[in-house]
């Protein structure tokens, strides 16, 4: 229960922190060039100084900037992320569909770059300075120089033109109408390369993190302690290493979500897949200014929310922090 | 001093040294080798690399010169990479250490700006600040600049938050200096060796992240960079796959080369006895 | 001792040091036993190579350092050549160790009962419930308050004593016939240190079990030692029963440990002045932590309500153990913290009340010399200018102040030309003359030496100690002297404050103090130094 109250305490702080961003943000887009009913106009094909008068005191972009300020907040509170004008629907609609895909895509990839990196570290703290820590690191460092696009692209190229095992791009196949574990299949297929691309430097990050994290437990105190109980080095290692060293890659859980979001733009364009960072991408291409700011909203939700989380998992490890209260 | 000898100690280290030569002497004799705008039509498009000896690297999909490209584009990502590494610093650096020294009110309020920069991915607001501001080298600069400081930042705060309580800043007190003496004479001295080595880390988020944005046609496109050219390879992927291939190893090089050298100053400045 | 009766006899043991270490080896030809219950005590200062050798007794040798020579026999078998697999099985069944810091030996994410139980299920096939039930023994055997809930403890919820109970029980789970303990009580404090030494002697006659007990400080060989072996450099000096070697040593290095531990005899009092010239007054501070909107913090009363009086030119020792607000208030005397209440008056002027600006000014009058030598100096400026930079803070042109920087360096017995040299090119003790150099630099009334020597070795405090006495006569200094340790105080401190959680308990004249201690708490801890009657007079009556 303490874990709760502690990291609810944290989540609490956070509140602060959302507002501040969105009326950093909502502040810095005021100077953008052209609003809304710029963008409206455009896509209507273009309209006299009347017309847009007209939109602007519908939708209350006359007021000033306070008072456009505090009625966006305030619809905030109840959930209203206002209208996107390019799409026709609200915008919180908009976002809510293209949710998941970004969802699926970031846990499997966080998956993936927490488990392998976690293995790896592993191994490559063992046999330190020897082959498998040179290859390992090697390889770590490769795939952090690596930028995600490139690789994306590559994978395309080698994977989907001319192997022809994965598909291209896409979240699933438009054609074919499929249900249930066909269809969990298909979505599978759709989101191995984009995972592997968006993973992988983060596997490079958890990898080092892992390894340094394994060292660096590996020479204190208690390990020589267990050690002089007679436990041989394997179990030296799960029962008295592990839990330790795994208490910064949790903290790096929380700090790279926001990370690994921003990672997710790119992915979902170089992928074509209809997710939130595509979304994100297309707002400041077609200057939706308002989906740009649910999105920012959204997104820092998502990484409080992941905070949380890590901050539940961390109390759980570590019986330390709970004292500390 | 033997922290350049235990440097070249490292072959890793030497390696990336010398990559990082290589790149920087690709940016200085760009304008020697290829001295016509290589943004400029050169030859027939998308010839393969080798096929045609002038045009070694090949062209893209307009007929311009890839290696000119190559060549022109590192000055583009060390400009990058380094400017905005040293915009990012001084913030971090200035933030950092005003919230470690001073504690207290002014930390909580520093600390609560740090968090929202961190709590908003990077790249978002990097979208946001170019949706605002433009897509000019120089604005991308500054954008790239302003969404890195956080981890700078950070790292300052936390070497000030400990060196402000060893005894030789407490003896500094007691002998009757200034605050502003103490944290520019004893402690920042002592504070700035990790957050240099830092840097070579924030760079390579900078030159990574700057590509992706011209990879996606959000950067300056009046200039040759490696991520424009990758992301006018996309257009051509099936079969001239190579006008996005090799903008991509020239990025994954540089940016390897940065962080080598970077793990090599680590290692030379703090040489721990056993294992890394 | 006869080899027969012998558990573990040690032969012409060297171990190899990697290249680069200052030494090509850290232990040379060393030869020792130890038979059944019997306690050898193995004593020297730091780089005599003690630990090492019980790390390599263990094969826990740091990687990089190797034993390339001679033997250790345990039980009929060589262990310097034994597999790992081997050594495993003699390591907390047959051998077992306890370490130093009680803290960082323990894991700190899994409960005391886990890791004392995991001795059974390394080495035997108990059921859970047996191990269970042979852990709260253990925690019994070794008097922790609470076994059960010891248990189920994490290291950071038991006090340092507490979690040493628990090492020695985890130790003594199996039963084995050798214990080595690597300064276990160095890192307590008195009244814990006390406790545990008799707790380790009762065990040891309960249980017959041998102990090598290392140690630098020979007031704990005179209290429980039966054996000595002196190292210093990686040899043995000296061997022998403890009485021989207390009451006769051979060697000159065995001669200048035992004449560099402090006797619990104050030496003659001197005349005091009746000038006083620091008053502290009703000195408290207070510290909250944490607490959420105001409720639920935690109070801690650091110093409460502190009265003293510091005559000129005389030396106040203000004594505890940690936690006892002695180092709270010396930086609240220098202003480093800001009391709460109270008035601290020097020279007619009260400092608790003088503003950061006026502060700044008035502080070349009390100076501190700090504990730490490593982390006291900027590592980052050479000698002479960190001994320089006081005074040019305060107006001396920079040339002067470097000549008088040599001038001081002299005077505390350093080579003048040392100047230029950076901190860690001097040894701790060293470095301390330099910090004592840096103080002395502004000409102080008042100087306050925090725990100035109590991170050096033995044989270095004392010349320490020496020389700060030595100053005190020729510059007149008044002195507020904190320590821990009782037996520092009573050589250079002419009045003593026993301080206990935030209060001086018991004040007065040094002589009277120890002769004559009037408090509960100044008793305890005078009964605690270890080795009572050889530190009192060095006569050992055993």
């Amino acid at each position: 229960m303490r874990i709760l109250t502690l990291a609810g305490r944290r989540l609490a702080a956070s509140i602060p922190t959302l507002f501040l961003i969105l009326i950093g943000v909502f502040l810095l887009l005021q100077f953008a060039p052209g609003d809304t009913v710029d963008a409206m106009m455009a896509q209507m094909g273009g309209g006299d100084a009347a017309t847009a008068r007209e939109l602007r005191k519908f939708y209350g972009l006359d007021l000033s900037v306070p008072v456009q300020l505090g009625n966006y907040l305030w619809r905030l509170i109840r959930l209203d992320l206002g209208f996107s004008s390019i799409y026709g629907k609200p915008v919180a609609t908009v976002i809510l569909e293209r949710l998941p895909p970004t969802l699926l895509l970031m846990t499997a990839s966080l998956s993936f770059a927490f488990f392998a990196g976690l293995v790896l570290g592993v191994i490559a703290a063992r046999g330190v300075n020897r082959w498998p820590d040179t290859i390992i690191s090697t390889l770590g460092l490769i795939f952090y120089a690596t930028p995600s696009f490139w690789f994306g692209l590559m994978a395309i190229v080698v994977f989907s033109i001319y192997l022809q095992w994965l598909p291209a791009g896409g979240f699933e196949d438009i054609g074919a109408v499929r249900s249930g574990l066909a269809r969990t299949w298909d979505i599978a297929q759709h989101l191995i390369l984009p995972t592997l691309t968006l993973g992988l430097i983060f596997l490079a990050i958890y990898l080092r993190i892992m390894r340094a994290s394994m060292l660096e437990v590996l020479n204190l105190d208690f390990v020589r302690t267990a050690r002089a109980k007679g436990l041989d080095e394997t179990r030296v290692v799960v029962r008295h290493v592990l839990r330790n060293a795994l208490l910064p890659m949790v903290t790096l859980i929380g700090l790279q979500a926001g990370t690994m979001l921003g990672g997710s733009v790119v992915v979902e364009s170089v992928f074509s897949l209809p997710g939130l960072g595509r979304l994100a991408y297309e707002s400041v291409v077609q200057r939706d200014l308002n989906t740009l700011l649910g999105i920012v909203f959204v997104s820092a939700l998502l990484v409080i929310v992941v905070n949380f989380f890590t901050d539940l998992l961390y109390a759980r490890l570590d019986p330390r922090i709970q004292a500390e209260a | 001093m033997d922290a350049i000898r235990r440097y070249f100690r490292s072959p890793a280290a030497v390696v990336g040294l010398v990559l990082l030569l290589v790149v920087i002497a690709m940016a200085i004799t760009a304008g020697f080798l290829y001295p016509r705008d290589p943004l400029a039509l050169a030859g027939r498009p998308l010839q393969w690399p080798f096929a045609n000896p002038r045009f070694l690297l090949g062209t893209d999909n307009s007929g311009r010169d890839i290696a000119a490209q190559i060549f022109y584009g590192a000055r583009i990502s060390l400009l990058i990479g380094g400017v905005a590494t040293l915009i990012a610093i001084v913030i971090g650096v200035l933030i950092g250490a005003f919230a470690g020294y001073y504690g207290g009110w002014i930390d909580n309020v520093l600390m609560r700006i740090t968090e929202a920069f961190q709590t908003l991915p990077n790249f978002v607001l990097l979208l946001v600040l170019v949706a605002v501001f433009g897509s000019t080298l120089t604005t991308v600069t500054i954008a790239v600049g302003v969404v890195s400081w956080t981890a700078p930042a950070r790292l300052t705060r936390a070497e000030f938050m400990s060196l402000r309580n060893r005894e030789f800043v407490q003896a500094g007190r007691t002998l009757g200096m200034k605050d502003i003496q103490l944290i520019l004479g004893e402690i920042l001295p002592n504070a700035l060796p990790p957050v240099i080595v830092y840097a070579s880390v924030v760079m390579a988020t900078a030159i990574l992240l700057e590509s992706a944005l011209a990879f996606l046609r959000l950067s300056d496109p009046n200039v040759a960079s490696w991520g424009n050219l990758i992301g006018l390879g996309r257009d051509v992927l099936r079969v001239q796959w190579y006008v996005s291939a090799i903008p991509g190893i020239a990025i994954l090089l540089t940016v390897l080369a940065v962080s080598l050298v970077g793990q090599g100053l680590n290692d030379a400045l703090n040489p721990r006895l056993k294992s890394r | 001792m006869s080899e027969t009766g012998a558990i573990l006899t040690i032969d012409n043991l060297s171990v190899r040091l990697p290249d680069g270490a200052d030494r090509s080896h850290a232990l040379q030809g060393v030869s020792l036993s130890i038979a059944a219950n019997e306690i050898l005590c193995v004593v020297g200062e730091s780089g005599s190579g003690k630990s090492i050798m019980a790390n390599a007794i263990m094969q826990l040798l740091p990687r990089d350092v190797e034993i390339d020579g001679g033997r250790v026999m345990f039980e009929g078998r060589d262990l310097a050549s034994a597999t790992t697999a081997e050594m495993r099985k003699v390591r907390g069944a047959g051998i077992a160790m306890i370490f130093q810091e009680p803290m960082t030996a323990l894991n700190p994410l899994r409960n005391i009962g886990d890791q004392i139980g995991e001795m059974f299920s390394i080495h035997t096939d108990l059921s859970k419930a047996e191990i269970k039930a042979r852990v709260l023994a253990l925690l019994a055997d070794v008097r922790i308050p609470d076994p059960a809930q010891a248990a189920r403890a994490y290291p950071h919820e038991l006090s340092g004593g507490q979690r040493q109970r628990a090492m020695i029980a985890m130790a003594l789970a199996l039963d084995p016939r050798l214990l080595i303990a690597d300064e276990p009580t160095t890192a307590l404090d008195v009244t814990t240190q006390a406790q545990i030494l008799k707790l380790i002697r009762e065990l040891q006659v309960r249980r017959k079990t041998a102990v090598l007990f290392i140690t630098h400080d020979f007031g704990v060989v005179a209290e429980i030692a039966d054996r000595v072996v002196v190292m210093q450099h990686g040899a043995v000096v000296e061997i022998g029963d403890v009485k021989d070697v207390l009451n006769n040593p051979q060697h000159a290095y065995t001669k200048q440990l035992i004449a560099a531990v402090p006797p619990l005899t104050a030496p003659a009092p001197r005349e005091l002045s009746d000038d006083i010239i620091l008053s502290i007054d009703n000195v408290s501070k207070t510290y909250r932590n944490g607490g959420f909107l105001g409720r639920g913090a935690r109070v801690t009363h650091a110093v409460r309500d502190v009265s003293l009086k510091l005559p000129r030119g005389a030396t106040l020792g203000i004594v505890g153990e940690s936690g006892s607000g002695k180092s709270t208030l010396a930086r609240c005397i220098v202003r480093l913290i800001d009391p709460d209440a109270g008035s601290i008056v020097l020279e007619g002027k009260d400092w608790a009340k003088l503003s950061r600006e006026d502060v700044r000014r008035e502080t070349r009058h009390i100076q501190m010399v700090f504990q730490d030598p490593y982390a006291s100096l900027n590592p980052r400026r050479k000698a002479g200018d960190l001994v320089a930079q006081g005074p040019i803070v305060h107006g001396t042109p920079r040339g002067k102040a470097i000549a008088d920087a040599k001038e001081l360096f002299s005077m505390v017995g350093l080579d003048p030309s040392a100047i230029g040299r950076f901190p860690h090119e001097f040894s701790g003790g060293q470095r301390q003359r330099i910090g004592l150099a840096r103080a002395l630099a502004l000409k102080p009334d008042v100087l306050v030496a925090d725990e100035a020597v109590s991170a050096l070795d033995v044989s270095v405090q004392a010349q320490v100690l020496k020389m700060l006495a030595d100053l005190r006569e020729r510059l007149g200094l008044s002195i507020v002297f904190i320590t821990h340790d009782l037996r520092v105080a009573a050589q250079i401190c002419d009045l003593v404050a026993v301080m206990k959680d935030g209060e001086v308990v018991e004040h007065g004249l040094a002589g009277e103090v120890f002769g004559n201690p009037q408090h509960a708490y100044t008793k305890a801890l005078l009964a605690s130094i270890p080795g009572g009657d050889f530190a009192r007079g060095r006569k050992v009556e055993l």
